[in-house]
């Protein structure tokens, strides 16, 4: 017969909803590219047409040489003449990505998910998970090759140390959105710890887990690019580097562009994602 | 057996006394509180802000425990949620992730029961919410997502339903059309039903009795009788009867907490109200 629940208080649970400490907010998912109509359709295109076609002008105009800017013409027959060579490069990005993703983002998650239970353990942690965060993971690539040579390895774990933390800190912010009258709802039906936290917590903090997704694929694609820069005859990143020292700029710029359109990608994924999944938010 | 049952109380509240702990102290919330509810009656609790009945409520509903006194279902004390138990939440409170079928389904996926899907149908019928099923409750009308809420309440057949401040942000149309729908659900089923509201004439309206409760720590005050024929239509509010009662109700909550204003300010105030 303890007294120390809480008084219920609904206008409580809904300050709480405000978003305090995440990186980033659910407005990614409300004013991502809602690309509206075909007005705005063409319109972007049109500026695109204009960009290019202007710059291909001024290069050729003012007669840039390749090594300091290639026009984009030969990027583009660059990036069709050499993609054959390229996208075995493209594939070995594509596996550290994906698996240093996915190893740093069940850890974060499940992480969250269990440090939000424990409001004192969570207070200690916090700082610690700030660092990790803010701490650029590609400072430690040089490390990591010297114990783990240049496979794979090294780049998969750095790929892992930046997007788990990421993960991490927004989906503890989503776990943290608790809504009592919810929970009072779920409880008033018998519901237990488990089922409260799969059928109330996880969805709400659904959108949030998604943005730490996102913001965690981003920073995994930077991280991974910048470990092959760092060493490993392979990668993307290895590309950049080994185009640039024998002056290929349109080669260059071709993989620079694949690097682009791989995170346009990511972005977009995540963004139908929350559309189709965490749209109820907004 | 059956006089026995007739004389025992739906529920029965003995002495509820509850303590909050909070930073600036214990917060007496409720004090030796006591009041009884009998089978398929409707009552309702009035009082001030903060007099506790949604602490009330919520220890009928073994949502929360009572530091003192005990709440009786049916003769046997509640030390927990109960499936006889149903609730309808402030402001509704549907899952914005599910949709309205999924959000009715909401309590027998907890128990891990099959819907019955005839009286899901028969009660969404009841409440006028046909065809919405597919609708999440951002596609609703305040109203609309409290009707659900009542399904969803009700989906399980409880035999108390208990209902806190459920109309308190809709306008005053839309909860005159609810309470309605509420007197229409009882006239159905019977289901004993506790009414927490700010509104006196809503309690008026709905309830067999209301309860009126006193200033923090909640006691009670007082309880009235209202004895109009069901079903009730909206005229009888418009009769001496509940004007007179609505006045007493009210003199009780705030009669001794209402200062009659200066006569300078009452004549200034008067001046400025003239077109």
């Amino acid at each position: 017969m303890s007294g120390g629940d809480a008084i219920p208080e609904f206008s409580k649970a809904k300050s709480a909803d405000g978003q305090d400490v995440s990186l980033t907010n659910l407005s990614a998912f409300a004013s991502g590219p809602g690309i509206k109509s075909g007005a705005e359709v063409a319109a972007i295109l049109a500026v695109a047409v204009v960009i290019i076609g202007g710059i291909e002008l001024a290069l050729r105009i003012f007669h840039v040489p390749q090594y300091i800017m290639p026009p984009p013409s030969s990027i583009a027959y660059a990036l069709f003449d050499e993609f054959p060579l390229i996208a075995p490069h493209l594939g070995y990005t594509l596996v550290e990505l994906v698996s240093g993703f996915a190893i740093g983002a069940v850890v974060g998650l499940v992480m969250a998910a269990v440090i939000t239970q424990f409001p004192f353990a969570e207070k200690i942690v916090a700082p610690y998970i700030l660092i990790l965060v803010t701490t650029p993971m590609l400072a430690l690539v040089p490390l990591l090759i010297l114990r783990f040579g240049f496979g794979y390895a090294p780049r998969i774990i750095a790929v892992a140390l930046a997007a788990g933390p990421m993960v991490m800190i927004n989906a503890a912010t989503g776990f943290r959105r608790v809504d009592s009258a919810k929970i009072a709802l779920a409880r008033s039906y018998g519901a237990s710890t488990l089922q409260i936290f799969w059928k109330i917590r996880a969805p709400m903090a659904l959108p949030m887990i998604l943005v730490g997704l996102m913001i965690g694929a981003i920073f995994g694609l930077l991280t991974a690019v910048g470990a092959e820069m760092v060493g490993g005859g392979f990668g993307l990143g290895n590309r950049l580097t080994s185009y640039s020292s024998m002056i290929q700029m349109p080669q260059f710029f071709a993989v620079v562009l694949i690097l682009s359109t791989l995170g346009i990608l990511i972005y977009v994924l995540f963004f139908l994602i929350g559309k189709k999944w965490a749209s109820w938010e907004t | 057996m059956s006089t026995a049952s007739a004389r025992t109380p739906k529920l029965g509240v003995q002495a509820a006394t509850k303590v909050y702990q909070t930073a600036s102290g214990d917060l007496l919330a409720l004090d030796r509180c006591s009041l009884d509810v009998q089978p398929n009656e409707i009552v309702s609790i009035v009082g001030p802000s903060g007099c506790g009945k949604t602490t009330l409520l919520w220890s009928m509903s073994g949502l929360h425990r009572l530091t003192g006194g005990a709440i009786l279902l049916d003769g046997k004390e509640i030390t927990g949620p109960r499936p006889e138990i149903g609730i309808v939440f402030q402001e509704a409170n549907l899952l914005p992730w599910r949709n309205l079928d999924a959000n009715i389904n909401f309590p027998f996926e907890i128990k891990g029961e099959k819907p019955d899907r005839a009286w899901i149908a028969h009660l969404l019928n009841r409440v006028g919410l046909d065809g919405f099923g597919g609708k999440f409750p951002r596609e609703l009308s305040g109203g609309m997502q409290q009707r659900a809420a009542i399904v969803r309440a009700l989906a399980l057949k409880p035999s108390v339903l208990l209902m806190d401040e459920p109309f308190g942000a809709l306008d005053s149309f839309t909860r005159e059309e609810m309470n309605r729908l509420v007197e229409e659900i009882w006239l159905d089923t019977k289901t004993t039903i506790v009414f927490i509201t700010h509104s006196i004439e809503e309690a008026i309206f709905l309830s067999d009795r209301v309860v009126v409760l006193t200033t923090r720590p909640g006691r009670v005050a007082k309880v009235y009788e209202v004895p109009f024929p069901r079903p009730r239509s909206l005229e009888i509010m418009a009769t001496k009867e509940v004007f007179d009662l609505t006045n007493k109700i009210k003199m009780d909550i705030v009669g001794e907490r209402v200062r009659p204003i200066a006569p300078e300010r009452r004549s200034a105030e008067i001046v400025r109200i003239r077109p």
